[in-house]
């Protein structure tokens, strides 16, 4: 169903005219009045209080690892709302579209809300979460100054944001593809999706892409090769041991990604015939194609915040993490099995018996090395001195909440069970029982754990509890009626439904959504009351709030430009509670000049550029393609002619910072 | 597998009491510039390697598929692939003369071999450029059959590959006029060094399994 037909290309505009404004939906007139109004007011008090120089210097421009982290999770933060409030409008158009109703959303927008409610949730929620996190906290916790790769750092993120605005440009200008978040073909094909929907999703992907796969690399080689002296392999903390293996899934799935998507673009640009119905393309490549990066995907968003729950488990637990070891070869294990279990995404395609039940067991062993690792969060518990702050109540949350979305994972592996279940809204009740109980739980219990770290200041635990009581309740309540009426047999991405018993769940699960719209609510309310009322909130342990075990935890909150005025030097696992306990000196003088890289400008304007070449691509305006294109590259040379990318942080200032903070831990003392 | 490193082993916890264990490293010095570059690059090209072998995965699977049109028999001149080839493999030799003149500290030997790289490389994308609009006229173009358009893109990706490096190739001569044989130059020649070779490696995947299997089949 297309509202209008394709529009002819022009020589100056392509594809673009008038026609593309979305004049006609009155939901996304409102939508762009707020969306221009609440931009006018930023901009405004930007400039208002002189904050565009700041904005630059400090941030924009930072390779500060730590600076750049928090960029990531802002980012993750404002695309959480807009991808929330896809998932409030499928609920409420599912809660009333019954009896004849045709709800409030046509077809065209119903299927543009639930594919952008699923590639924003992805793509532009979770992975700029978990990027954020690991950037922000794995350097610290291998006592490492910044990542290997300080520039790229920067150039990562401001590709990741350019692919997000490429992203909500579509909301207002043409529209987003209508196929589902993965744009199967032949649906996503230039046949059946003659419009501009896909290309912006193919673009914004890409763009998006290009980041991701260049952070993966940066985090793995500054973890391989910027450790402190003294941290083997298997001294690392946990969550930095989940993350190298997430960024080697990064990089070992993206190009994947990356290769489709410029296969399918071909197809729809140039006419070739990868997945096209006739002249021996196969569709069918293209779902094997993928999956096999979507696999792995769901690890590389889960894998960090195991580590997450292992540090909180451990610390809050008041032990060492039981069972290190095979908690790492655990990790090990998943990041190799998510590579061989990808056909479980279409059992019913018709790969045979055979396949089928081989695909089918390997996504049953993997949760063996999951199983592993719940009870080594358990036994961490037993006997230890639970300290039941909000990250610890989050990580129970997440216990509790993922045990039983991984059992229903385990239902759907039998191939039998799948071909009543596939594409049922069991499959989606599931999914999302494992990534919001297992990514989200997760985040929520990280932000808690480590802001006090970035920001100095304790999160406030009233306005938390709410948060964590909504969210938690309000899950259960959307997504149990989703199991059920799945197991009714009810299908995925329905705009309308005919029979009026099914209703009542439906309502039910609306009313769960409002909950954790509660709870969401709650959380920037947390947010805001804690920057409030910082002052009160200050933690006068010196940048150890938690009573922490790992390298992060010995250092200032928030940590100076430098992270440590000496590196540390590493002769057990939980390097920081051995510091502690055996009575570590802090060093108070002697302080020598740091090395540091230099700000730059370059990753912004380069990202700039390609966003540009992004919009001319989905718009066909080719000139501007190629001028954009021909910008980045004389830019990214332009860059390699500049040798001088570092400067010292003299001793001098070292000193000062240092003393500081002697003086702070005196008094707090 | 906890086998301290050699440097924790100097600095692990005393055995005698009177010794202090060190919890900083005092006497510290900066990590020498640009010292994770190589892994770094190593790990990128890889990601690339996984480019190409989906490419290679795709013209596995569809490499039949010829929807009624032409074959590779009917369409591959074996002769002007092997000259196309030879020019590539000679552009590796050429490049890596440029690497031993690099370490004999040599600019002027440097520069000459990467411009006699980047001309074979040229050569290639010639030949290479000529094939396809061969093609293309003859109506194997890559909307003619499944076949053919994942031929045209594993072939034509290698061939972009190769543009970039030329590209890169022309930029690094003026840098080297310009500073000379400094640390980061060096680096920035063995990173090309991986780039360009690895693209050799690539090549032979492609005349073996398309051109030379192509003709067999």
């Amino acid at each position: 169903m297309t509202p209008h037909p394709a529009p002819e290309t022009g020589p100056i505009l392509g594809k673009l005219s008038l026609e593309a404004l979305p004049l006609h939906e009155p939901i996304l007139v409102i939508t762009f009045i707020g969306v221009v109004l609440g931009g006018i007011a930023v901009l405004g008090l930007i400039t208002k209080y002189r904050l565009w120089g700041y904005l630059w210097t400090e941030w924009f421009t930072t390779v500060d690892h730590k600076r750049i982290g928090i960029m990531y999770m802002i980012l993750g933060l404002i695309m959480f709302l807009r991808g929330f409030a896809d998932a409030i409008m499928m609920r409420l158009q599912q809660a009333m579209a019954f009896g004849g109703s045709e709800g409030y959303l046509t077809p065209h927008h119903y299927d543009q809300v639930f594919t952008a409610h699923g590639v924003i949730m992805i793509f532009f929620v979770a992975m700029p979460f978990i990027t954020g996190l690991m950037n922000y906290v794995v350097p610290l916790q291998i006592g490492a100054r910044d990542v290997s790769f300080p520039f790229l750092n920067n150039f990562s993120f401001w590709m990741t944001t350019a692919g997000a605005v490429l992203t909500m440009v579509s909301l207002f200008i043409g529209e987003y593809a209508q196929t589902g978040w993965l744009a199967y073909p032949p649906l996503s094909g230039i046949a059946y999706s003659p419009n501009v929907g896909v290309d912006y999703y193919i673009w914004g992907l890409q763009i998006a892409g290009v980041g991701t796969t260049l952070s993966g690399i940066n985090l793995i080689v500054t973890i391989l090769k910027l450790r402190a002296p003294g941290m083997g392999l298997m001294k690392m903390p946990v969550f930095t041991w989940t993350s190298l293996c997430a960024n080697i899934l990064i990089v070992a799935s993206f190009p994947i990604l990356t290769a489709t998507l410029v296969l399918l673009t071909l197809d729809r640009y140039v006419g070739t015939n990868f997945f096209t119905n006739d002249l021996g393309g196969s569709p069918m490549m293209y779902v094997n194609l993928i999956w096999i990066w979507g696999h792995p995907e769901v690890y590389i968003l889960v894998l960090p915040l195991f580590g997450v729950f292992s540090e909180v488990t451990s610390t809050f637990s008041g032990k060492r993490l039981f069972g290190y070891t095979s908690m790492v070869y655990a990790t090990i294990c998943i990041t190799i099995l998510s590579y061989l279990v990808w056909l479980h995404h279409f059992f019913t395609m018709g790969s045979g018996a055979s396949v089928n039940s081989f695909f089918g067991i390997t996504t049953m062993v993997i949760s063996i090395p999951t199983g592993a690792k719940l009870f080594n969060w358990l036994f961490t518990m037993y006997r230890g001195r639970i300290r039941f702050e909000l990250p610890m109540m989050w990580t129970v949350a997440f216990m509790l909440t993922f045990v039983i979305g991984g059992m229903t994972g385990v239902l759907l592996a039998v191939p039998p069970a799948d071909f009543v279940l596939h594409n049922s809204l069991f499959l989606i009740a599931h999914f999302h029982n494992v990534i919001i109980g297992g990514v989200l739980f997760g985040l929520f219990a990280a932000i808690n754990y480590w802001w006090p770290k970035a920001f100095g200041y304790k999160l406030d635990v009233f306005w938390g509890k709410i948060s964590f009581w909504c969210w938690v309740v309000g899950f259960w309540v959307a997504f149990t009626p989703l199991y059920i009426l799945g197991l009714m047999g009810v299908t995925r991405r329905m705009r309308v439904f005919d029979d009026p018993s099914l209703q009542i769940w439906f309502v039910i699960a609306g009313i769960g959504a409002l909950i954790v719209a509660a709870g969401i609510g709650s959380m920037l309310i947390q947010f805001g009351v804690s920057i409030w009322r910082r002052k009160e909130l200050r933690d006068t342990t010196g940048g150890d709030p938690w009573d922490g075990r790992t390298l992060e935890w010995a250092t200032s909150s928030p940590p100076p430009d430098y992270n440590f005025a000496f590196t540390p030097v590493i002769h057990d696992l939980d390097a920081w509670y051995d510091m502690k306990s055996r009575g570590h000196q802090r060093p108070v003088g002697g302080y020598r000049d740091i090395h540091m890289p230099s700000n730059t400008g370059t990753g912004m304007i380069l990202s700039g550029f390609c966003l540009v070449m992004g919009f001319a691509l989905v718009w066909h305006i080719w000139w501007l393609v190629a001028l954009s294109f021909a910008a980045t590259i004389v830019g990214a040379i332009y860059h390699t002619f500049n040798y001088k990318r570092d400067f010292d942080i003299p001793a001098a200032t070292v000193t000062a910072v240092e003393e500081a903070r002697t003086r702070q831990l005196a008094a707090g003392a | 597998m906890s086998a301290p490193t050699m440097t924790a082993k100097t600095l692990t916890a005393p055995t005698s009491a009177n010794e202090p264990v060190q919890f900083y490293d005092l006497d510290e010095h900066a990590h020498p510039e640009g010292h994770s570059t190589m892994l770094g690059f190593w790990i990128y090209l890889m990601s690339d390697c996984l480019i190409f072998a989906i490419l290679f995965a795709c013209y596995a699977v569809l490499g039949g598929s010829y929807a009624a049109g032409p074959a590779p028999k009917d369409l591959f001149d074996l002769k002007l692939i092997a000259l196309n080839t030879a020019m590539l493999l000679f552009s590796s030799i050429t490049y890596g003369f440029a690497v031993l003149q690099m370490q004999q500290g040599k600019v002027r030997g440097v520069q000459i071999w990467l411009a006699v790289t980047a001309l074979f490389g040229l050569a290639f994308l010639g030949i290479e450029l000529y094939e396809f609009h061969h093609l293309i006229e003859i109506g194997a173009g890559p909307q003619r059959s499944a076949f053919l358009s994942s031929f045209f893109t594993l072939v034509g990706t290698h061939g972009l590959h190769v543009t970039f490096g030329i590209i890169w190739l022309v930029t690094l001569m003026f840098q080297l006029s310009k500073h000379g044989l400094i640390a980061a130059n060096k680096r920035r020649v063995m990173c090309l060094s991986m780039f360009w070779h690895f693209l050799d490696v690539v090549w032979i995947g492609v005349f073996t399994f398309v051109y030379l299997m192509g003709v067999l089949r």
